[in-house]
């Protein structure tokens, strides 16, 4: 083993604590007794109540999750058939013009696509709502599943999908049977990608909202422009909570199972 | 065959319906004039009065009232002179945590990796809303900074430009270490040795052999932040102050505070011709990356 | 007691079960298959040989329907395979990489095509299990693919491609990914198994040896073309060109000129100042007509002294010796500066070897060894 040099050390040291120390005051300052947000004045756990109690950011959360849930849905279905075309679709009219509309929306900014969508919608005459909502973040995250997905199927050994047609599976069978159990590890990761995506997203959501559908960004980006409060701080909190139980949960699976496989494949070499 | 179709149509008409369209309509309304009604700009198409009657009406004047307006010109150069610095300071921060990431003993990299992504997993709104309890008048910084006796007056940061630097460098830190990481974790150790083994010092062989083989990554990483930047809304709304201009924010602005909705979209056409550069290079950036390795 | 020998090509009664009908295929501008015409028949173990990019692993993916001809007909039992696609096709493959599916254990995978077929539970089980004797596999059925060796993972692929009982089987360099000695024990499995089960096999391989030992016929190719077709014996002992000559075992070519002298007797002029060499070979040749004597090292015998009574000699130096163990070949240089390669049985201690480096030695041939190419 190498050891680490005290340059390396001293620049990981720094920003990570770049990093993590703002979302620790953070943390820290969620169970504050103060309304004050920068004077400890001992530990309390009111602002979660508060928070519990508050009717606007209870109904926006629903709202938020159920558009997360139903987009990233849809956001897979459509990521995976359009990922499934990109690497194994061959050549068709508009390829191009299709490849590029997968890629645009990952660097177009937020404002644009926030404002071309809400023209669209009221071009169209569609009332803003959780429809709305649900079609913007539809359209956007689909593009990074796309991505995520096929650069799965690029490596994915294409000989597994014309065994089983070998083997008597008509295509859409080969698919079902082969394709998707392989690479499922992928769509799952991509549905996660559009799910925090749209969680996540305040502008786009902006745009397409109307009065009858606030999402969670929405409401904390309007409480937050007044100002630090600790209620923000105790659903901040939250919101960490899950993500970091979340991440490091899959990240533990995922490294548990790479760990037996590679076990498992050495005693079969010994064999 | 027919599965195939679907496979293909789906999909594309998808995009084209909520990606392409709305696109034409922002071009289309950039070129209309502004008006008192629902929607607010003239004129409508109407099949009656058929298609050249309705294009004879669209014009450039949006375009031209853009130019005429010190404020956006502004706007775009001081979102533009944003991007670049924050860019080059996040590559200040990113280049050398990348580094060491990719120096240190292999069984810690994939704990490092899950450190600097967790992060990008956690909203956005709230990881900038962190920054405004540290960087206010009676905020963290201030209070510490007070405390050691390095100042004695309270600095003003948030609601200034450089609140907006230190929200971009902290927002998109992430995007610049992953790129320059993954370059830098497929360099082969052996080719420093061989440079030191030459006759390099530690510094050139640094200079002559590490830098130009993490070069891919680094402009990968710059545009990741360049790009994204360049529009960004969020940062300079709730860290910057009336004075900072970003075009995301005018656009904005325009759009619900004014309601100018023709003036709003001529802005985010002329954003997105800004935009059409750096994107063409980051495209080419990584289609290079893609040959080299295959 | 006669065996009964198994050489249907020569029989004019026996109808091939594969034939290929002037197919041509072609990628964009490149040839892979160039208008070529074979029969392959019921119980052969077919061997297609060449190097990358020949078209054999071409000629392979269109039997399994993976690939349709530009032009020309494949036929299966006499019925025309264009319009079948591959999962209705009789055929089965075993790929160069197994794709066994990761997902499924042994068992699922062997059973995966009977399942597609539609098969009752009890008969998929019975023709799992004899599969999985046939291929000593019976411990690793609940296994993953990733959780059993190379070896096993090839005999899982077989089995599985063999599980369907397909009129044809397909063998995409089956055994390219095992290391040398368990290739070599693989190969004589390959041909109990294709004794045993009756199926017709074609293999695709890059690797002369293995074509040499398995396959019944043997179809030597390069550029999208069959070059020769024959038994193994024939392939090695009367190859019909430089290319087949050169491409199995290893070879010396001399170049010289025919004159033929009785019935097919010919003299060859060669190197000046050399006398012509005697060579009785099939291939007719006229008068005058340039060629190439095709002779193989080991029918090459080198001596210490003159021999007498024998139908060619000639002298030469010692250049190289490349000991082998059992063998040793010896690289030896005429006066005309042409090398010629001899090599013999180590049948005596190395130490009481007759000749080394630099000796002149002399090397001599019967006048059947070699065969005489035209140009």
């Amino acid at each position: 083993m190498k050891r680490i040099s005290w340059f390396n050390t001293v620049s990981l040291t720094l920003g990570f604590a770049f990093l993590y120390v703002p979302m620790l005051i953070l943390v820290i300052y969620s169970f504050n007794q103060s309304k004050l947000v920068t004077v400890w004045a001992g530990f309390s756990t009111k602002w979660y109540g508060e928070l519990m109690q508050n009717e606007a950011f209870l109904s926006a959360a629903w709202v938020t999750i159920k558009v997360a849930v139903i987009s990233s849905s849809i956001a897979t279905v459509l990521g995976t058939m359009a990922a499934y075309v990109l690497v194994r679709g061959g050549r068709f009219m508009g390829r191009t013009l299709f490849s590029g509309m997968i890629y645009a929306p990952l660097v177009m900014p937020e404002v644009i696509t926030g404002l071309s969508l809400l023209l669209l919608f009221i071009g169209i005459g569609l009332d803003r709502g959780v429809m709305t909502i649900v079609l913007a973040h539809t359209t956007f995250s689909m593009c990074y599943v796309s991505v995520v997905v096929s650069s799965r199927l690029v490596t994915f050994d294409r000989s597994l999908e014309e065994a089983a047609l070998d083997l008597g599976c008509s295509p859409s069978e080969a698919f079902r049977l082969v394709t998707l159990p392989i690479i499922a590890p992928a769509v799952i990761s991509g549905w996660l990608l559009a799910f925090t995506l749209s969680l996540d997203d305040l502008v786009i959501a902006s745009f397409t909202s109307g009065p009858a559908a606030t999402t969670l960004p929405i409401k904390i980006y309007s409480a937050v422009r007044l100002g630090v409060s600790p209620e923000i701080n105790a659903l901040s909190t939250l919101m960490i909570a899950i993500v970091t139980i979340g991440v490091i949960t899959a990240s533990l699976v995922n490294k548990r199972q790479m760990v037996r496989q590679q076990r498992e494949e050495n005693e079969a070499g010994r064999n | 065959m027919m599965r195939r179709f679907t496979l293909i149509a789906v999909p594309y008409l998808w995009l084209l319906a909520l990606f392409l369209v709305p696109f034409v309509i922002v071009f289309k309304i950039s070129l209309s004039d502004v008006a008192l009604a629902r929607p607010p700009y003239t004129p409508h198409f109407d099949w009656a009065t058929g298609i050249w009657a309705f294009l004879s009406e669209l014009d450039f004047e949006n375009f031209v009232f853009l130019t005429q307006d010190d404020l956006y010109w502004k706007a775009y150069l001081s979102s533009l002179k944003i991007a670049v610095i924050s860019t080059l300071l996040t590559l200040l921060v990113g280049y050398p945590m990348a580094y060491a990431m990719a120096r240190a003993p292999s069984e810690w990299r994939a704990t490092l990796m899950m450190l600097v992504i967790l992060p990008f997993w956690t909203s956005f709104l709230i990881r900038v809303y962190a920054w405004m309890g540290i960087l206010s008048n009676e905020g963290f910084l201030n209070q510490f900074l007070l405390w050691t006796g390095v100042i004695s007056e309270p600095l003003t940061i948030l609601n200034t430009n450089t609140a907006v630097y230190i929200g971009i460098v902290y927002t998109y830190l992430p995007f610049m270490i992953l790129p320059i990481y993954a370059a830098l974790e497929r360099l082969d150790e052996s080719l420093i040795e061989a440079a030191e083994d030459l006759g390099c010092s530690r510094l050139s062989a640094f200079w002559l052999v590490t830098i130009p083989l993490s070069k891919t990554g680094i402009i990968a990483g710059c545009f990741l932040v360049f790009i994204p930047v360049l529009g960004e809304f969020v940062i300079p709304s709730l860290l910057g102050g009336s004075d900072t201009l970003m075009i995301g924010k005018v656009l904005w602005e325009e759009f619900f505070s004014n309601r100018d909705w023709p003036v709003a979209s001529a802005v985010a056409v002329v954003l997105l011709l800004l935009l059409i550069i750096p994107i063409v290079l980051f495209q080419r950036n990584q289609q290079k990356q893609q040959e080299a390795e295959q | 007691m006669t065996i009964p020998v198994f050489e249907p090509w020569n029989d004019p009664e026996a109808k091939p079960l594969i034939q290929f009908q002037n197919v041509t295929k072609r990628f964009g501008d490149f040839t892979a298959i160039d208008d070529l015409t074979i029969g392959i028949y019921e119980k052969e173990f077919f061997a297609l040989l060449g190097p990358s990019g020949c078209g054999k692993t071409t000629m392979m993916r269109m039997l399994a329907g993976f690939e349709t001809p530009t032009e020309g007909k494949i036929f299966l039992s006499g019925q025309d395979m264009a319009p079948v696609p591959p999962n209705k096709r009789a055929t089965n493959m075993m790929f160069q990489s197994y794709a066994l599916f990761p997902h499924l254990s042994i068992w699922e995978n062997i059973a995966f095509g009977l399942k597609r077929e539609g098969m009752a539970k009890p008969q998929i089980s019975d023709r799992v299990n004899e599969m999985l004797r046939l291929t000593r596999l019976e411990k690793f059925a609940s296994r993953k693919p990733h959780q059993i060796s190379g070896g096993q993972r090839q005999r899982v692929a077989l089995a599985r491609s063999l599980a369907k009982k397909p009129k044809l089987l397909l063998l995409d360099e089956p055994l390219g990914a095992l290391d040398k000695k368990l290739r070599q024990d693989t190969q004589f499995e390959l041909m109990d198994i294709q004794e045993q089960t009756g199926t017709t096999f074609v293999i695709v391989t890059h690797d002369q040896e293995e074509a040499m030992t398995v396959a019944s016929r043997v179809a030597v190719m390069d550029n999208g073309r069959i070059i020769q077709v024959a038994t193994p014996d024939r392939i090695y002992e009367t190859p019909n060109s430089v290319y087949v000559a050169d491409f199995i075992g290893e070879v010396n070519i001399i170049d010289g000129t025919a004159t033929p002298n009785g019935e097919n007797s010919y003299s060859v002029a060669w190197k000046d100042g050399q006398a012509p060499l005697n060579v009785v070979s099939p291939n007719s040749l006229s008068d005058g007509q340039s060629c190439h004597l095709a002779i193989r090292p080991e029918k090459v015998t080198i001596n210490a002294e003159k021999p007498t009574g024998v139908d060619n000699v000639v002298a030469g130096k010692i250049l190289d010796i490349a000991y082998l163990g059992n063998l040793s070949t010896y690289h030896v240089e005429l006066p005309s500066g042409a090398v010629i390669k001899a090599q013999s049985a180590n049948t005596r201690r190395i130490s009481r070897r007759a000749f080394t480096w630099e000796d002149t030695v002399w090397l001599s041939w019967t006048a059947t060894a070699g065969v005489l190419l035209a140009e």
